[in-house]
């Protein structure tokens, strides 16, 4: 409410009615991945006040605490202020500014050869980037394999799980049915992604009393105010989930009617274990009426789930089992049987007991209209924690597996996928890795794969990529590997690269495992004197850690002076109601010589003569990124930004919002601004839930431009492209995995959710019995908030958080240290008690340590002197088991790095010299000066 | 010594969700954006990047962990800023009349032009809800953003403070807990809302809504054998050909089965 009564003009001689700025500029946050709109307060062309956009679809006018301290990022000492190449040894931090010609020129020499000769010497590879549906793009049209964003290390198993099983995954792919749901089941560690549409989601259910359960080995944040708290053990998630299944299955307490209609429950196996199929490639269900073997989309059938030889019966042969029984699993879990099972009960409860309809008539693609839709208000989220461990990709599909069991996905209540999702798998591009030196590659890098043909292998078998992604290490690494990059470079296998170009990405620090081995291999030399890795090219807005690393620096802008795209190519902030997308544009401009990333690649790209960046006459096709946002043509009526665009397919002018598919009006990023920097189309009421098998949807989508044609599809709780691997795995087909790889991939990837205990893979385990891990604050992103001046008060040191029993154990008091061992190193860290956490869990809040130079603080700032890094505790390869082999610790489906599989010891030590957390890797020469001594940031006059 | 005025009708403040407040410290930034830019002097940040930063906030999140007797322990986010309180020890210790509580609406205001800051109130508050700006060397302290709430330039859904407006989790709420038929006193009636730290007699306005009970799963097992579709005769689906045969007879009895 407003204050009421008369308003007082002054308070004894303050202004009460003070203008907030001259004007408001409306644009998209970028302090972390959530990409909130924002209304920037300017005064006087300065930056005076920043808070969120009551219109956007994303935070509705809220803002979280790094957006609010937005400014502070703004006028961070630490930003970069000109192109610079090394002058001192890599990693000094010894660098000399020179002119974007200069710069330009220098990138130029070392790329065009490659270019010409062999482009897969470069890899390009792009951290928290915002528009990886343009710097993949970039990277195509140069030609190199050798492309990906930060996916591999981060999510990729969530992602890649939710789209082989459901097409569609969480985090921002989709959300909770907050307006309906009675139950939030929140899984894993972390609390930033999604972060204020996950804020206000619980806020809303709270209000209205529905309940909250978090599963999670730590009580912070969103589960400090959950209303149940289930403190699990990490790495057991998948356990627990197929313990639920097992209960809901003996119990008979699923969604059959939703199993049967929207899922591959009743498609028919073949003994090898494929979904059977007719001639048109569609697999094969019994009709329940007619019992004839009929195609899964068949008008007028009731597919049968209960007729021998389908997947249904796969699911209770494998689950039943007692394997899976509360029993058999809750020791693993760190939790008691009966706690499973009042879980699996309440799940069931909700679902089933106080399931409703929405009156809403629809047809499905079966051409059967249904009077109402029926909600099952269940719905679960999950973060990075089930996700970052070796079994990830498999915990996550047996979550999904969970939902679907009691049809939750896309039923009022339950999880809603957000558009250009749901998208079935067999409708994402698969990897490209054909190099022509001088062209293009032959498509895009990333993608689905469907079995062994789709790997991204050279003719002698070996791995195309230099991450090695798409090979039968990790055969559906969806986002590519960037954590392995750099000691693949090094190690020159499976070959040597000339150039590594980094976006973003903090890869000598936070972003690597093993900091210290990554650092040695950035700088390390050839017998003649020269880099092994011969040329690093970085870009960043900031003096980041990796900056020291680079040869020649690329230096971006803050996310207030830049032109970007949240587009529906990529990443976009679509609701599950509508589809929207954003644009960043320079609301100040930049005052050093800068400029954002994505215009520098375009100018390198007419440079370099890249054919999608050059006219026919060789001269450069777009001037900045905005002309390429405006101007990009991807697919006829398809680019960059949906909205106002023009044409007989789009949605016209005085609907909704008019776009979609068509020509894009020469002022269209005016028209972005002049409308808050969004553009969002709602979704049909008839199509707003079961979108994956909704007509009026999937007629929709197509006219938006999201498909081509409808794409109804059954939801694969039986993954059959695993199956594919397995079978190669058993010696069938041609393209066959090398033997050492044989047993691991016939085990882990199987066509149903299983679990093992990563653990299995450290030898001498017992020594290091307690799980470590580390999740971001809510007030902070990766690397870049510990620099900001407002942030860094809320969060300046990371002790590592011990429970109870270990601190009692150790005899721990306030201010002590604590020494943590793990089987490939040790540090020395402040320690500090937390009783709300599980006995076997010890944890720290993860990118707050600083190595000393970097970030404009000063040597003695505490994120450098007591902060740390778990990192140096944790390797890319798994300690050697004594084959001879070394095993990357990583999910062996998609080669996401497995974090959170840490195990260490703790001991109680004496505090270091000078209270510095060890280890300490020096200090590097900062290129930029540090920041003021005082701050009291006031633009008014 | 500053004298308060009698109790106003109208009291404004704030009220907070300690159930829903997820500790993100939305609340803490924006009102240092707001209160830097704004009213008085700008909040200062000493040291922003050096070994102490040390700056002026007139919001802070703490995080309490609390053990029940039973059942696991639990984290509670704990905003605080000032109470407003009717009775505020604040204003009658403050020698220069610099600290005082609006007749009309129940704010307590620093005049900063009046400020010598000595400090006293900032001992004198029970809530330690005050801080003296190392930069100017006023006391600063929460204006329920006044300069927000009456500001004429300012569309009408913005004239809340600058916390309220942010909070992600909609777990602050502004109004007048004057007015009993209010939307925060009827949350405040509702939900049990209650004063901190009465015992001190300031009669603070702002109020705290308690966490709701946690953790009240029982931890004997329901059961969940109650079918959803009967028959099924206990223990038939333990094994898969079971289940198929209870799967093949349950589905008979959905609609359009057979």
């Amino acid at each position: 409410m407003a204050a009421k009564g008369t308003a007082p003009v002054t308070a004894r001689g303050y202004d009460l009615s003070p203008k907030p700025g001259d004007e408001i500029r409306k644009t998209t946050c970028y302090m972390c991945a959530c990409r909130c709109g924002i209304n920037v307060h300017m005064k006087d062309g300065k930056v005076a006040y920043i808070e969120g956009n009551r219109d956007h679809p994303v935070n509705r006018g809220v803002l979280c605490a790094k957006g609010s301290a937005g400014i502070m990022q703004h006028n961070a000492p630490s930003r970069l202020r000109a192109p610079m190449k090394r002058t001192g040894p890599r990693g000094s931090g010894q660098f000399e500014e020179i002119s974007w010609d200069e710069a330009l020129q220098l990138a130029d020499d070392i790329l065009r050869p490659l270019r010409d000769t062999n482009p897969e010497k470069l890899a390009f590879f792009t951290g928290r980037d915002q528009s990886q549906s343009f710097t993949s793009f970039w990277a195509q049209n140069f030609g190199t394999p050798n492309y990906a964003a930060h996916g591999g290390f981060c999510s990729v198993n969530m992602a890649t799980a939710g789209i082989y099983t459901m097409g569609g995954a969480f985090w921002e792919f989709g959300q909770p049915d907050w307006d309906h749901t009675k139950l939030f089941l929140l899984f894993g560690v972390a609390e930033d992604h999604d972060s204020n549409p996950i804020k206000m989601g619980i806020g809303k259910i709270k209000a209205r009393g529905a309940k909250v359960i978090g599963v999670n080995p730590i009580r912070t944040g969103y589960n400090a105010v959950a209303d149940d708290w289930v403190g699990i053990t990490p790495g057991a998630d998948g356990l627990l989930i197929l313990s639920l299944i097992h209960c809901l299955l003996k119990a008979g307490r699923i969604d059959l009617d939703y199993l049967a209609r929207w899922t591959n429950a009743p498609c028919l196996l073949d003994t090898d274990g494929m979904l059977r199929r007719n001639g048109d490639g569609k697999t094969l269900v019994i009709d329940r009426n007619t019992k004839a073997e009929v195609p899964f989309d068949t008008a007028g059938i009731l597919p049968d789930i209960a007729a021998p030889g389908t997947v249904m019966e796969q699911i209770a042969e494998r689950y039943l089992s007692d394997e899976y029984a509360p029993e058999s699993v809750a020791a693993r879990c760190g939790l008691t049987p009966d706690r499973i099972r009042t879980l699996a009960a309440e799940l069931a409860r909700v679902a089933f007991d106080e399931a409703f309809e929405i009156e809403q008539e629809w047809t499905d693609f079966r051409g059967e209209t249904h009077k109402t839709m029926t909600g099952r208000p269940v719905a679960m989220h999950a973060m990075r924690g089930i996700s970052a461990h070796a079994n990830g990709f498999q915990t996550a599909r047996a979550l999904h597996i969970l939902q679907i069991l009691l049809g939750t996905v896309e039923a009022p209540g339950g999880f809603r996928f957000k558009p250009p999702y749901p998208k079935p798998p067999e409708a994402h591009p698969k990897p490209h890795c054909k190099v022509t030196p001088g062209k293009p590659l032959d498509g895009p890098h990333l993608g689905f794969v469907h079995g062994p043909d789709d790997l991204t292998l050279k003719e002698d078998g070996s791995p195309a990529r230099i991450d090695k992604a798409f090979s039968w290490e990790n055969p559906m690494s969806a986002h590519g590997l960037m954590h392995m990059v750099i000691s693949n470079a090094h190690a020159g296998d499976p070959y040597e690269i000339d150039t590594l170009f980094l976006y973003m990405a903090n890869m000598s620090w936070n972003s690597s495992m093993d900091p210290k081995g990554v650092m040695h291999m950035l700088t390390d030399k050839k017998a003649d004197g020269s880099y092994k890795i011969p040329n690093i090219i970085y870009s960043d807005a900031y003096s980041s850690e990796m900056v020291a690393y680079a040869d020649l620096i690329l230096p971006d802008t803050t996310y207030l002076e830049r032109h970007d795209c949240i587009s529906l190519l990529d990443r976009p902030i679509c609701e599950a109601d509508a589809a929207a997308d954003a644009i960043r544009w320079p609301v100040v401009a930049p005052d050093r010589n800068v400029q954002g990333f994505q215009t520098t690649l375009v100018k390198l790209g007419a440079k370099l003569g890249l054919p999608a960046f050059v006219n026919e006459d060789g001269s450069a096709k777009y001037a900045d990124y905005a002309d390429y946002i405006t101007n990009h043509v991807r697919k006829p009526g398809i680019g960059p930004l949906a909205g106002w665009r023009e044409g007989p397919e789009a949605f016209p002018e005085g609907t909704d919002a008019p776009g979609g598919r068509g020509e894009a009006p020469s002022d269209q990023l005016q028209r972005y601004i002049e409308h808050g920097g969004f553009w969002m189309r709602h979704v049909p009421a008839e199509a707003r839930y079961f979108k994956p098998w909704n007509a009026a949807y999937q007629d929709w989508a197509v006219q938006m431009g999201l498909y081509d044609s409808p794409q109804p599809y059954l939801f694969n709780l039986w993954c059959e492209p695993l199956r594919r691997f397995q079978r190669a795995a058993e010696g069938h087909g041609t393209r066959q995995p090398p033997d050492h790889l044989r047993a691991r991939i016939r085990e882990k990837l199987d066509p149903l959710p299983i679990w093992w205990d990563p653990s299995e893979d450290i030898p001498d385990a017992e020594s290091y019995p307690v799980h470590a891990l580390t999740q971001r604050p809510m007030a902070m992103y990766h690397s870049w908030g510990s620099q900001n001046a407002w942030l860094r008060q809320i969060h300046g040191m990371n002790p590592l958080y011990i429970p109870t029993n270990i601190w009692e154990a150790q005899g721990l008091k306030t201010g002590d240290w604590v020494k943590v061992t793990s089987p490939h190193g040790a540090i020395t860290v402040p320690a500090a008690h937390m009783a709300a956490l599980n006995p076997n869990t010890v944890w720290t809040w993860n990118a707050i340590g600083k190595r000393k130079g970097a970030w404009a603080l000063s040597e003695d700032a505490p994120e450098s002197t007591k902060g740390f890094l778990l990192n140096h505790l944790i390797h890319e390869l798994l300690p050697p088991k004594g084959d001879g082999l070394r095993w990357s610790n990583s999910d062996p489906v998609t080669g996401q790095a497995a974090w959170f599989d840490l195990r260490v010891r703790i001991e109680k030590a004496p505090a270091p010299d000078g209270e510095q957390s060890q280890p300490n890797p020096g200090t590097s020469a900062s290129p930029v000066p540090e920041g003021a001594a005082n701050l009291a940031w006031q633009v008014r006059k | 010594m500053t004298q308060l005025p009698a109790p106003s009708n109208v009291k404004l403040g704030l009220v907070i969700d300690l159930d829903t407040c997820v500790g993100c410290h939305a609340c803490v930034t924006a009102c240092k954006g707001w209160n830097t830019e704004n009213y008085g002097a700008p909040l200062a940040d000493e040291d922003p990047y050096g070994a102490k930063p040390e700056g002026t906030f007139l919001n802070r999140i703490h995080s309490y962990e609390v053990q029940p007797e039973t059942g696991p322990a639990q984290l509670v986010h704990f905003p605080k800023s000032c109470l407003h309180c009717e009775d505020a020890p604040c204003v009658t210790v403050c020698p220069t009349g610099a600290s005082y509580k609006r007749a009309e609406d129940g704010v307590v205001l620093v005049n900063e032009k009046a400020c010598m800051g000595c400090g006293l109130c900032a001992w004198a508050c029970p809530y330690g809800a005050r801080e003296m700006d190392p930069s100017a060397g006023v006391m600063k302290k929460c204006t329920l953003c006044t300069d927000r709430i009456y500001n004429d330039n300012l569309p009408e859904e913005d004239r809340v403070p600058a916390c309220v407006r942010t909070c992600p989790a909609g777990a602050r709420h502004f109004g007048d807990l004057g007015d009993p038929d209010s939307a925060v006193s009827q949350l405040v009636e509702a939900r049990g809302g209650i004063d901190l730290m009465p015992e001190q007699g300031t009669k603070p306005v702002n109020k705290y809504l308690p966490p709701r009970a946690k953790d009240q799963a029982p931890e004997a097992p329901i059961d969940i054998l109650a079918p959803l579709l009967a028959p099924m005769t206990p223990g038939e689906t333990d094994t898969p050909k079971g289940f198929l045969g209870w799967l093949d007879r349950a589905l008979d009895s959905l609609p359009g089965g057979k």
